[in-house]
Protein backbone atom coordinates (compact mmCIF):
# COMPACT_ATOMS: atom_id res chain seq x y z
CA UNK A 1 0.00 0.00 0.00
CA UNK A 2 1.31 3.43 -0.85
CA UNK A 3 1.88 6.00 1.86
CA UNK A 4 -1.20 8.05 2.73
CA UNK A 5 -1.41 11.57 4.12
CA UNK A 6 -3.91 12.37 6.85
CA UNK A 7 -5.67 15.70 6.48
CA UNK A 8 -7.86 16.59 9.47
CA UNK A 9 -10.86 18.89 9.10
CA UNK A 10 -11.95 19.84 12.60
CA UNK A 11 -12.91 19.42 15.34
CA UNK A 12 -12.58 23.21 15.38
CA UNK A 13 -12.10 24.45 11.87
CA UNK A 14 -13.03 27.65 10.01
CA UNK A 15 -15.07 25.55 7.59
CA UNK A 16 -17.47 24.40 10.26
CA UNK A 17 -19.27 26.33 12.93
CA UNK A 18 -19.96 23.11 14.81
CA UNK A 19 -17.31 20.80 16.19
CA UNK A 20 -16.80 17.53 14.34
CA UNK A 21 -13.61 15.86 13.18
CA UNK A 22 -13.25 14.48 9.67
CA UNK A 23 -10.03 12.68 8.81
CA UNK A 24 -9.30 12.53 5.10
CA UNK A 25 -6.78 9.87 4.15
CA UNK A 26 -5.22 11.05 0.90
CA UNK A 27 -2.89 9.62 -1.68
CA UNK A 28 -1.53 12.68 -3.46
CA UNK A 29 -4.58 14.81 -4.24
CA UNK A 30 -7.05 11.94 -4.12
CA UNK A 31 -9.12 11.13 -1.03
CA UNK A 32 -8.83 7.41 -0.34
CA UNK A 33 -10.82 7.07 2.88
CA UNK A 34 -12.80 9.21 5.32
CA UNK A 35 -13.17 8.62 9.02
CA UNK A 36 -14.81 10.87 11.55
CA UNK A 37 -15.21 11.42 15.22
CA UNK A 38 -18.52 12.71 16.53
CA UNK A 39 -19.80 13.46 19.97
CA UNK A 40 -18.17 16.86 20.54
CA UNK A 41 -21.67 18.26 20.59
CA UNK A 42 -23.45 15.53 22.54
CA UNK A 43 -25.75 17.22 25.02
CA UNK A 44 -27.76 14.28 26.31
CA UNK A 45 -31.02 15.82 25.12
CA UNK A 46 -32.87 12.48 24.99
CA UNK A 47 -32.07 11.89 28.64
CA UNK A 48 -32.88 15.49 29.58
CA UNK A 49 -36.31 15.13 27.97
CA UNK A 50 -37.21 12.43 30.50
CA UNK A 51 -36.92 15.04 33.26
CA UNK A 52 -39.08 17.69 31.62
CA UNK A 53 -42.81 18.09 31.23
CA UNK A 54 -44.35 17.76 27.77
CA UNK A 55 -44.64 21.54 27.54
CA UNK A 56 -40.99 22.05 28.45
CA UNK A 57 -39.74 19.41 26.01
CA UNK A 58 -40.85 21.70 23.16
CA UNK A 59 -38.35 24.33 24.27
CA UNK A 60 -35.69 21.69 24.72
CA UNK A 61 -36.01 20.05 21.30
CA UNK A 62 -36.21 23.46 19.66
CA UNK A 63 -32.62 23.94 20.76
CA UNK A 64 -31.28 20.80 19.10
CA UNK A 65 -30.71 22.78 15.94
CA UNK A 66 -30.55 26.51 15.49
CA UNK A 67 -31.45 26.59 11.83
CA UNK A 68 -34.28 24.09 11.64
CA UNK A 69 -35.51 24.92 15.13
CA UNK A 70 -39.15 24.25 14.27
CA UNK A 71 -38.80 20.84 12.69
CA UNK A 72 -38.09 19.09 15.99
CA UNK A 73 -41.09 20.57 17.84
CA UNK A 74 -43.10 19.69 14.70
CA UNK A 75 -42.16 16.00 14.87
CA UNK A 76 -42.51 15.95 18.66
CA UNK A 77 -45.99 17.47 18.45
CA UNK A 78 -46.95 14.89 15.81
CA UNK A 79 -45.80 12.01 18.00
CA UNK A 80 -47.44 13.25 21.22
CA UNK A 81 -50.67 14.04 19.39
CA UNK A 82 -50.58 10.50 18.00
CA UNK A 83 -50.41 9.13 21.54
CA UNK A 84 -53.21 11.38 22.77
CA UNK A 85 -55.28 11.03 19.57
CA UNK A 86 -55.66 14.79 19.21
CA UNK A 87 -56.89 16.54 16.07
CA UNK A 88 -55.79 20.18 15.98
CA UNK A 89 -57.87 23.05 14.56
CA UNK A 90 -57.41 23.96 10.88
CA UNK A 91 -56.05 27.39 11.70
CA UNK A 92 -53.29 25.79 13.79
CA UNK A 93 -52.52 23.43 10.92
CA UNK A 94 -52.06 26.34 8.54
CA UNK A 95 -49.89 28.22 11.03
CA UNK A 96 -47.70 25.17 11.61
CA UNK A 97 -47.15 24.74 7.88
CA UNK A 98 -46.43 28.45 7.40
CA UNK A 99 -43.76 28.35 10.11
CA UNK A 100 -42.30 25.13 8.68
CA UNK A 101 -42.09 26.52 5.17
CA UNK A 102 -40.70 29.92 6.19
CA UNK A 103 -38.01 27.98 7.97
CA UNK A 104 -37.28 25.93 4.85
CA UNK A 105 -36.95 29.19 2.91
CA UNK A 106 -34.39 30.72 5.24
CA UNK A 107 -32.55 27.44 5.69
CA UNK A 108 -32.20 26.86 1.94
CA UNK A 109 -31.08 30.47 1.45
CA UNK A 110 -28.48 29.92 4.14
CA UNK A 111 -27.26 26.77 2.40
CA UNK A 112 -27.06 28.37 -1.04
CA UNK A 113 -24.96 31.14 0.50
CA UNK A 114 -22.65 28.73 2.29
CA UNK A 115 -22.24 26.56 -0.79
CA UNK A 116 -21.27 29.64 -2.79
CA UNK A 117 -18.82 30.59 -0.06
CA UNK A 118 -17.18 27.14 -0.06
CA UNK A 119 -16.70 27.42 -3.82
CA UNK A 120 -15.15 30.86 -3.47
CA UNK A 121 -18.21 32.54 -5.00
CA UNK A 122 -18.84 35.05 -2.25
CA UNK A 123 -21.28 37.19 -4.21
CA UNK A 124 -23.85 34.40 -3.94
CA UNK A 125 -23.09 34.19 -0.22
CA UNK A 126 -23.74 37.92 0.26
CA UNK A 127 -26.92 37.88 -1.82
CA UNK A 128 -28.43 34.78 -0.28
CA UNK A 129 -27.79 35.92 3.27
CA UNK A 130 -29.03 39.41 2.52
CA UNK A 131 -32.39 38.09 1.34
CA UNK A 132 -32.58 35.63 4.20
CA UNK A 133 -32.81 38.58 6.60
CA UNK A 134 -36.36 39.67 5.63
CA UNK A 135 -37.54 36.09 6.31
CA UNK A 136 -35.99 36.21 9.79
CA UNK A 137 -37.65 39.60 10.32
CA UNK A 138 -40.97 37.91 9.54
CA UNK A 139 -40.28 35.38 12.28
CA UNK A 140 -39.56 38.23 14.66
CA UNK A 141 -42.86 39.83 13.73
CA UNK A 142 -44.82 36.57 14.13
CA UNK A 143 -43.19 35.10 17.21
CA UNK A 144 -40.93 37.77 18.70
CA UNK A 145 -37.82 35.71 17.91
CA UNK A 146 -35.72 35.42 14.80
CA UNK A 147 -34.93 31.85 15.75
CA UNK A 148 -36.35 29.30 18.23
CA UNK A 149 -39.85 30.60 17.71
CA UNK A 150 -41.63 28.69 20.51
CA UNK A 151 -44.77 28.44 18.35
CA UNK A 152 -45.72 24.82 18.98
CA UNK A 153 -47.58 23.08 21.78
CA UNK A 154 -49.51 19.88 22.16
CA UNK A 155 -52.91 20.56 20.62
CA UNK A 156 -52.01 23.50 18.43
CA UNK A 157 -49.82 26.59 18.41
CA UNK A 158 -49.00 29.14 21.08
CA UNK A 159 -49.58 32.26 19.03
CA UNK A 160 -51.98 33.14 16.27
CA UNK A 161 -50.89 34.83 13.06
CA UNK A 162 -53.52 37.57 13.03
CA UNK A 163 -55.08 38.36 9.67
CA UNK A 164 -53.71 41.92 9.84
CA UNK A 165 -50.18 40.52 9.58
CA UNK A 166 -50.89 38.63 6.34
CA UNK A 167 -50.15 41.54 3.93
CA UNK A 168 -46.69 42.02 5.49
CA UNK A 169 -45.90 38.32 5.01
CA UNK A 170 -47.12 38.42 1.42
CA UNK A 171 -44.94 41.44 0.72
CA UNK A 172 -41.79 39.68 1.94
CA UNK A 173 -42.70 36.54 0.01
CA UNK A 174 -43.00 38.41 -3.27
CA UNK A 175 -39.58 39.98 -2.62
CA UNK A 176 -38.02 36.59 -1.81
CA UNK A 177 -39.60 35.08 -4.91
CA UNK A 178 -38.04 37.77 -7.10
CA UNK A 179 -34.66 37.29 -5.46
CA UNK A 180 -34.94 33.51 -5.79
CA UNK A 181 -35.27 34.04 -9.55
CA UNK A 182 -32.03 35.97 -9.38
CA UNK A 183 -30.27 33.31 -7.30
CA UNK A 184 -31.49 30.49 -9.53
CA UNK A 185 -30.05 32.39 -12.48
CA UNK A 186 -26.79 33.04 -10.65
CA UNK A 187 -26.32 29.38 -9.73
CA UNK A 188 -27.85 27.47 -12.64
CA UNK A 189 -26.30 29.50 -15.45
CA UNK A 190 -22.87 30.05 -14.01
CA UNK A 191 -20.15 28.11 -15.88
CA UNK A 192 -17.83 28.16 -12.84
CA UNK A 193 -20.47 26.60 -10.59
CA UNK A 194 -21.20 24.01 -13.26
CA UNK A 195 -17.50 23.15 -13.43
CA UNK A 196 -17.14 22.89 -9.65
CA UNK A 197 -20.34 20.98 -8.83
CA UNK A 198 -21.36 18.82 -11.78
CA UNK A 199 -20.18 15.24 -11.46
CA UNK A 200 -18.85 16.01 -7.97
CA UNK A 201 -19.86 14.08 -4.84
CA UNK A 202 -22.19 11.73 -6.69
CA UNK A 203 -24.52 9.54 -4.64
CA UNK A 204 -26.33 6.80 -6.54
CA UNK A 205 -29.83 5.56 -5.74
CA UNK A 206 -28.32 2.44 -4.17
CA UNK A 207 -26.09 4.57 -1.92
CA UNK A 208 -29.12 6.53 -0.71
CA UNK A 209 -31.04 3.34 0.11
CA UNK A 210 -28.00 1.83 1.80
CA UNK A 211 -27.33 4.84 4.03
CA UNK A 212 -31.06 5.67 4.31
CA UNK A 213 -30.30 9.29 3.44
CA UNK A 214 -33.30 11.61 3.42
CA UNK A 215 -34.53 14.98 2.21
CA UNK A 216 -32.92 16.96 -0.63
CA UNK A 217 -29.91 14.62 -0.47
CA UNK A 218 -32.15 11.67 -1.44
CA UNK A 219 -34.35 13.65 -3.82
CA UNK A 220 -31.31 14.84 -5.79
CA UNK A 221 -30.49 11.18 -6.49
CA UNK A 222 -33.89 10.48 -7.98
CA UNK A 223 -35.56 9.09 -4.85
CA UNK A 224 -39.07 10.51 -4.83
CA UNK A 225 -39.73 10.85 -1.12
CA UNK A 226 -41.05 13.64 1.05
CA UNK A 227 -42.73 13.08 4.40
CA UNK A 228 -45.00 16.07 3.81
CA UNK A 229 -46.65 14.16 0.96
CA UNK A 230 -46.07 10.51 1.95
CA UNK A 231 -47.19 10.72 5.58
CA UNK A 232 -49.26 13.90 5.50
CA UNK A 233 -49.50 16.14 8.55
CA UNK A 234 -50.46 19.74 9.37
CA UNK A 235 -51.86 21.65 6.35
CA UNK A 236 -49.80 19.90 3.65
CA UNK A 237 -52.68 17.71 2.42
CA UNK A 238 -54.88 20.83 2.18
CA UNK A 239 -52.70 22.68 -0.36
CA UNK A 240 -51.31 21.95 -3.82
CA UNK A 241 -47.58 21.53 -4.31
CA UNK A 242 -45.15 19.10 -5.83
CA UNK A 243 -42.05 17.21 -4.72
CA UNK A 244 -38.90 18.34 -6.53
CA UNK A 245 -36.48 15.64 -7.62
CA UNK A 246 -33.37 15.45 -9.79
CA UNK A 247 -31.55 12.46 -11.21
CA UNK A 248 -27.82 13.23 -11.27
CA UNK A 249 -27.07 12.82 -7.54
CA UNK A 250 -24.18 15.30 -7.64
CA UNK A 251 -23.71 18.57 -5.78
CA UNK A 252 -25.33 20.52 -8.61
CA UNK A 253 -28.47 18.37 -8.41
CA UNK A 254 -28.68 19.01 -4.67
CA UNK A 255 -28.43 22.76 -5.26
CA UNK A 256 -31.08 22.52 -7.98
CA UNK A 257 -33.50 20.62 -5.72
CA UNK A 258 -33.09 23.12 -2.89
CA UNK A 259 -33.49 26.17 -5.10
CA UNK A 260 -36.61 24.85 -6.82
CA UNK A 261 -38.06 23.76 -3.47
CA UNK A 262 -38.04 27.40 -2.42
CA UNK A 263 -40.69 28.18 -5.05
CA UNK A 264 -42.84 25.33 -3.70
CA UNK A 265 -42.44 26.67 -0.15
CA UNK A 266 -43.53 30.14 -1.26
CA UNK A 267 -46.56 28.64 -3.01
CA UNK A 268 -47.46 26.56 0.08
CA UNK A 269 -47.25 29.63 2.33
CA UNK A 270 -49.40 31.65 -0.08
CA UNK A 271 -52.10 28.97 -0.06
CA UNK A 272 -51.91 28.63 3.73
CA UNK A 273 -52.31 32.39 4.14
CA UNK A 274 -55.42 32.19 1.95
CA UNK A 275 -56.61 29.33 4.17
CA UNK A 276 -56.00 31.40 7.31
CA UNK A 277 -58.35 34.10 6.07
CA UNK A 278 -61.20 31.55 5.94
CA UNK A 279 -60.67 30.33 9.52
CA UNK A 280 -61.79 32.17 12.62
CA UNK A 281 -59.06 34.18 14.33
CA UNK A 282 -57.90 32.91 17.70
CA UNK A 283 -58.96 29.27 17.25
CA UNK A 284 -55.46 27.86 17.33
CA UNK A 285 -55.49 25.26 20.06
CA UNK A 286 -57.48 22.44 21.61
CA UNK A 287 -57.10 21.62 25.27
CA UNK A 288 -55.19 18.41 26.00
CA UNK A 289 -55.54 17.48 29.65
CA UNK A 290 -53.65 14.23 29.82
CA UNK A 291 -51.17 12.25 27.74
CA UNK A 292 -52.23 8.61 28.16
CA UNK A 293 -49.91 5.63 28.42
CA UNK A 294 -48.55 4.45 25.08
CA UNK A 295 -46.10 5.43 22.42
CA UNK A 296 -46.11 7.50 19.28
CA UNK A 297 -43.95 7.96 16.22
CA UNK A 298 -43.96 11.40 14.69
CA UNK A 299 -42.09 12.79 11.75
CA UNK A 300 -41.75 16.03 9.88
CA UNK A 301 -39.88 17.12 6.78
CA UNK A 302 -37.16 19.50 7.93
CA UNK A 303 -35.17 21.51 5.37
CA UNK A 304 -32.55 18.74 5.52
CA UNK A 305 -34.96 15.80 5.42
CA UNK A 306 -37.08 13.66 7.66
CA UNK A 307 -36.94 14.34 11.40
CA UNK A 308 -38.14 11.39 13.43
CA UNK A 309 -39.29 11.37 17.06
CA UNK A 310 -40.32 8.33 19.07
CA UNK A 311 -42.01 9.12 22.37
CA UNK A 312 -42.97 6.61 25.04
CA UNK A 313 -45.45 7.82 27.66
CA UNK A 314 -46.06 6.12 30.99
CA UNK A 315 -49.07 8.31 31.72
CA UNK A 316 -47.08 10.85 33.77
CA UNK A 317 -46.43 14.39 32.58
CA UNK A 318 -43.01 13.74 31.11
CA UNK A 319 -41.89 11.24 28.44
CA UNK A 320 -40.56 7.91 29.73
CA UNK A 321 -38.31 7.69 26.67
CA UNK A 322 -37.74 10.11 23.86
CA UNK A 323 -35.72 9.05 20.82
CA UNK A 324 -34.77 11.67 18.27
CA UNK A 325 -33.28 11.15 14.82
CA UNK A 326 -32.26 14.29 12.96
CA UNK A 327 -31.78 14.05 9.17
CA UNK A 328 -28.05 14.85 9.32
CA UNK A 329 -27.56 11.67 11.34
CA UNK A 330 -28.07 9.57 8.24
CA UNK A 331 -26.99 12.17 5.67
CA UNK A 332 -23.53 12.78 7.15
CA UNK A 333 -22.62 9.10 6.92
CA UNK A 334 -22.91 9.32 3.11
CA UNK A 335 -19.57 11.20 3.10
CA UNK A 336 -17.97 7.81 2.98
CA UNK A 337 -19.35 7.45 -0.54
CA UNK A 338 -19.38 11.03 -1.80
CA UNK A 339 -15.80 12.05 -0.89
CA UNK A 340 -13.78 8.92 -1.58
CA UNK A 341 -12.06 8.87 -4.97
CA UNK A 342 -12.28 12.61 -5.46
CA UNK A 343 -9.68 15.35 -5.13
CA UNK A 344 -9.24 17.15 -1.81
CA UNK A 345 -10.51 20.42 -3.24
CA UNK A 346 -13.90 18.82 -3.97
CA UNK A 347 -14.18 17.33 -0.49
CA UNK A 348 -15.39 20.53 1.18
CA UNK A 349 -18.29 21.09 -1.20
CA UNK A 350 -19.17 17.40 -1.09
CA UNK A 351 -19.31 17.63 2.69
CA UNK A 352 -21.37 20.81 2.50
CA UNK A 353 -23.73 19.39 -0.14
CA UNK A 354 -25.83 17.43 2.37
CA UNK A 355 -26.19 20.63 4.41
CA UNK A 356 -24.84 19.24 7.67
CA UNK A 357 -26.56 21.04 10.49
CA UNK A 358 -24.48 24.00 11.69
CA UNK A 359 -25.67 26.08 14.55
CA UNK A 360 -25.55 29.72 13.58
CA UNK A 361 -27.84 31.38 16.03
CA UNK A 362 -25.16 33.24 17.91
CA UNK A 363 -25.85 36.72 16.87
CA UNK A 364 -24.88 38.59 20.03
CA UNK A 365 -21.48 40.28 19.96
CA UNK A 366 -19.98 42.28 22.79
CA UNK A 367 -18.91 45.62 21.40
CA UNK A 368 -16.12 47.36 23.38
CA UNK A 369 -15.00 50.92 23.05
CA UNK A 370 -11.40 50.87 21.80
CA UNK A 371 -10.10 53.63 24.03
CA UNK A 372 -11.88 53.05 27.31
CA UNK A 373 -12.49 49.30 26.91
CA UNK A 374 -16.05 49.80 28.18
CA UNK A 375 -19.03 48.00 26.69
CA UNK A 376 -20.84 50.13 24.15
CA UNK A 377 -24.12 48.29 24.70
CA UNK A 378 -25.10 46.37 27.81
CA UNK A 379 -27.60 43.53 27.93
CA UNK A 380 -30.52 45.81 28.83
CA UNK A 381 -29.77 48.16 25.97
CA UNK A 382 -29.50 45.28 23.51
CA UNK A 383 -32.90 43.94 24.61
CA UNK A 384 -34.51 47.37 24.32
CA UNK A 385 -32.87 47.81 20.91
CA UNK A 386 -34.29 44.47 19.78
CA UNK A 387 -37.74 45.37 21.15
CA UNK A 388 -37.70 48.68 19.34
CA UNK A 389 -36.94 46.90 16.04
CA UNK A 390 -39.82 44.49 16.65
CA UNK A 391 -42.15 47.41 17.37
CA UNK A 392 -40.96 49.21 14.28
CA UNK A 393 -41.72 46.13 12.18
CA UNK A 394 -45.18 45.83 13.71
CA UNK A 395 -45.98 49.49 13.14
CA UNK A 396 -44.65 49.47 9.61
CA UNK A 397 -46.87 46.52 8.69
CA UNK A 398 -50.14 47.15 10.48
CA UNK B 1 -52.67 -6.06 2.91
CA UNK B 2 -48.96 -6.00 3.75
CA UNK B 3 -49.38 -6.87 7.40
CA UNK B 4 -51.54 -9.93 6.70
CA UNK B 5 -48.99 -11.22 4.20
CA UNK B 6 -46.18 -10.65 6.69
CA UNK B 7 -48.13 -12.55 9.31
CA UNK B 8 -48.51 -15.43 6.89
CA UNK B 9 -44.83 -15.49 5.90
CA UNK B 10 -43.51 -15.23 9.45
CA UNK B 11 -46.31 -16.90 11.37
CA UNK B 12 -43.96 -18.47 13.90
CA UNK B 13 -41.63 -15.50 14.37
CA UNK B 14 -44.30 -12.86 14.93
CA UNK B 15 -45.37 -12.93 18.56
CA UNK B 16 -47.77 -10.00 18.57
CA UNK B 17 -49.29 -7.42 16.24
CA UNK B 18 -50.46 -4.01 17.37
CA UNK B 19 -52.36 -1.76 14.98
CA UNK B 20 -52.06 1.81 16.30
CA UNK B 21 -53.84 3.45 13.36
CA UNK B 22 -54.02 2.94 9.60
CA UNK B 23 -50.39 4.05 9.10
CA UNK B 24 -48.70 2.76 12.28
CA UNK B 25 -48.10 -0.92 13.05
CA UNK B 26 -45.95 -2.68 15.60
CA UNK B 27 -44.85 -6.28 15.25
CA UNK B 28 -43.30 -7.90 18.28
CA UNK B 29 -40.98 -10.59 16.98
CA UNK B 30 -38.67 -13.24 18.29
CA UNK B 31 -35.19 -11.59 18.54
CA UNK B 32 -33.70 -14.55 16.66
CA UNK B 33 -35.89 -13.69 13.65
CA UNK B 34 -34.76 -10.08 13.35
CA UNK B 35 -32.45 -10.68 10.39
CA UNK B 36 -34.87 -12.60 8.12
CA UNK B 37 -37.79 -10.26 8.86
CA UNK B 38 -35.71 -7.09 8.27
CA UNK B 39 -34.19 -8.57 5.15
CA UNK B 40 -37.65 -9.32 3.78
CA UNK B 41 -38.81 -5.75 4.57
CA UNK B 42 -35.69 -4.10 3.11
CA UNK B 43 -34.98 -6.23 0.06
CA UNK B 44 -38.37 -7.57 -1.03
CA UNK B 45 -40.80 -4.90 0.12
CA UNK B 46 -38.58 -1.81 -0.30
CA UNK B 47 -38.88 -0.52 3.25
CA UNK B 48 -36.44 2.12 4.43
CA UNK B 49 -34.75 1.83 7.83
CA UNK B 50 -35.45 5.04 9.76
CA UNK B 51 -33.73 4.40 13.09
CA UNK B 52 -33.89 2.13 16.11
CA UNK B 53 -34.91 3.19 19.63
CA UNK B 54 -33.77 1.30 22.68
CA UNK B 55 -35.52 1.42 26.05
CA UNK B 56 -34.65 -0.03 29.40
CA UNK B 57 -37.74 -1.35 31.14
CA UNK B 58 -38.40 -3.83 33.91
CA UNK B 59 -38.94 -6.51 31.25
CA UNK B 60 -35.39 -6.03 29.97
CA UNK B 61 -34.04 -4.11 27.02
CA UNK B 62 -36.54 -3.33 24.32
CA UNK B 63 -35.59 -2.18 20.84
CA UNK B 64 -37.99 -0.72 18.32
CA UNK B 65 -36.62 -0.89 14.78
CA UNK B 66 -38.56 1.72 12.81
CA UNK B 67 -39.07 1.01 9.12
CA UNK B 68 -40.83 3.31 6.69
CA UNK B 69 -42.69 2.57 3.49
CA UNK B 70 -42.42 5.84 1.62
CA UNK B 71 -45.02 5.01 -1.01
CA UNK B 72 -47.78 4.48 1.57
CA UNK B 73 -46.54 6.63 4.48
CA UNK B 74 -46.59 3.59 6.73
CA UNK B 75 -44.31 3.16 9.75
CA UNK B 76 -43.69 -0.42 10.78
CA UNK B 77 -42.01 -0.94 14.14
CA UNK B 78 -40.23 -4.23 14.73
CA UNK B 79 -40.22 -4.69 18.47
CA UNK B 80 -37.87 -7.09 20.24
CA UNK B 81 -37.37 -7.70 23.95
CA UNK B 82 -33.90 -8.70 25.09
CA UNK B 83 -32.97 -10.20 28.40
CA UNK B 84 -31.96 -8.04 31.37
CA UNK B 85 -28.60 -9.63 32.15
CA UNK B 86 -26.76 -10.05 28.85
CA UNK B 87 -28.65 -8.21 26.12
CA UNK B 88 -27.45 -9.13 22.64
CA UNK B 89 -28.92 -9.31 19.16
CA UNK B 90 -27.73 -9.70 15.56
CA UNK B 91 -26.52 -6.51 13.88
CA UNK B 92 -28.31 -5.20 10.79
CA UNK B 93 -25.24 -3.29 9.60
CA UNK B 94 -24.10 -6.01 7.22
CA UNK B 95 -27.37 -5.54 5.34
CA UNK B 96 -27.38 -1.71 5.18
CA UNK B 97 -25.06 1.04 6.41
CA UNK B 98 -27.94 2.99 7.93
CA UNK B 99 -27.93 1.03 11.19
CA UNK B 100 -24.17 1.26 11.72
CA UNK B 101 -24.12 4.40 13.89
CA UNK B 102 -27.28 3.77 15.88
CA UNK B 103 -26.14 0.28 16.88
CA UNK B 104 -22.85 1.71 18.08
CA UNK B 105 -24.78 4.36 19.97
CA UNK B 106 -27.09 1.81 21.63
CA UNK B 107 -24.07 -0.29 22.51
CA UNK B 108 -22.47 2.72 24.15
CA UNK B 109 -25.49 4.12 25.98
CA UNK B 110 -27.35 0.92 26.93
CA UNK B 111 -24.66 -1.75 26.79
CA UNK B 112 -26.51 -3.87 24.24
CA UNK B 113 -24.19 -6.11 22.19
CA UNK B 114 -24.70 -6.29 18.44
CA UNK B 115 -23.35 -9.54 17.09
CA UNK B 116 -21.30 -9.45 13.87
CA UNK B 117 -21.29 -5.64 13.76
CA UNK B 118 -18.46 -4.51 11.41
CA UNK B 119 -17.11 -1.98 13.90
CA UNK B 120 -18.68 -1.76 17.34
CA UNK B 121 -16.44 1.11 18.56
CA UNK B 122 -17.77 3.93 20.68
CA UNK B 123 -19.50 6.62 18.63
CA UNK B 124 -19.97 9.49 21.06
CA UNK B 125 -17.44 9.32 23.85
CA UNK B 126 -14.20 8.23 22.15
CA UNK B 127 -13.71 5.89 25.07
CA UNK B 128 -13.61 8.68 27.65
CA UNK B 129 -16.35 7.24 29.82
CA UNK B 130 -15.90 4.63 32.52
CA UNK B 131 -16.11 1.12 31.10
CA UNK B 132 -19.17 -0.85 32.10
CA UNK B 133 -21.15 2.34 32.91
CA UNK B 134 -24.13 2.81 30.63
CA UNK B 135 -25.75 6.23 31.11
CA UNK B 136 -29.17 5.36 29.66
CA UNK B 137 -29.69 2.27 31.80
CA UNK B 138 -32.17 2.52 34.65
CA UNK B 139 -32.33 0.99 38.10
CA UNK B 140 -35.59 -0.62 39.14
CA UNK B 141 -37.14 -0.96 42.57
CA UNK B 142 -38.59 -4.31 43.62
CA UNK B 143 -42.10 -3.16 42.61
CA UNK B 144 -40.84 -2.49 39.07
CA UNK B 145 -40.83 1.32 39.26
CA UNK B 146 -37.83 3.11 37.81
CA UNK B 147 -35.62 4.78 40.39
CA UNK B 148 -34.82 8.44 39.99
Amino acid sequence: MSKQTLIPIGPYHPLQEEPELFKLYCDGEIVKDVKWETGYNHRGIEKLAEKKSYDEVFFLVERICGICSTSHPFAFANSVEEIAGVEIPNRAKYIRSIIGELERLHSHLLWVGLAGHFLGYNTVFMWAWKYREPVLDLFEMISGNRNSYAMFKVGGVRRDIENQKIPAIEKVLSLVKKKTDMLVGAVMDDPVIHARTKGVGILSKEDILDFAAVGPTARASGIDMDVRRDDPYAAYPLVNWKVITAEAGDVFAKAQVRLLEMYESISIIDQCLAGLKKEKEGEVTVKVKHIPEGYGTGRAEAPRGEVFHFVVSDGSNSPARHKIRAPSYTNISTFKKSCVGQSISDATISLAAVDPCYCCTERLAVALDRKSGKRILNAKEIISHSTSITNKLLNKNP
Amino acid sequence: MVIDKLKETFSKEILDLEVRNDRRFTLTIDPAALLPVSEHLFRNLGYRFIIASALHTKQGFEIYYHFSNDSTGLILNLHVILEQVKPEIESLSNMFEASNWIEREMHELFGIDFLNHPNLEQLLSEGNWATGEYPYRKKFKSNGEAQA
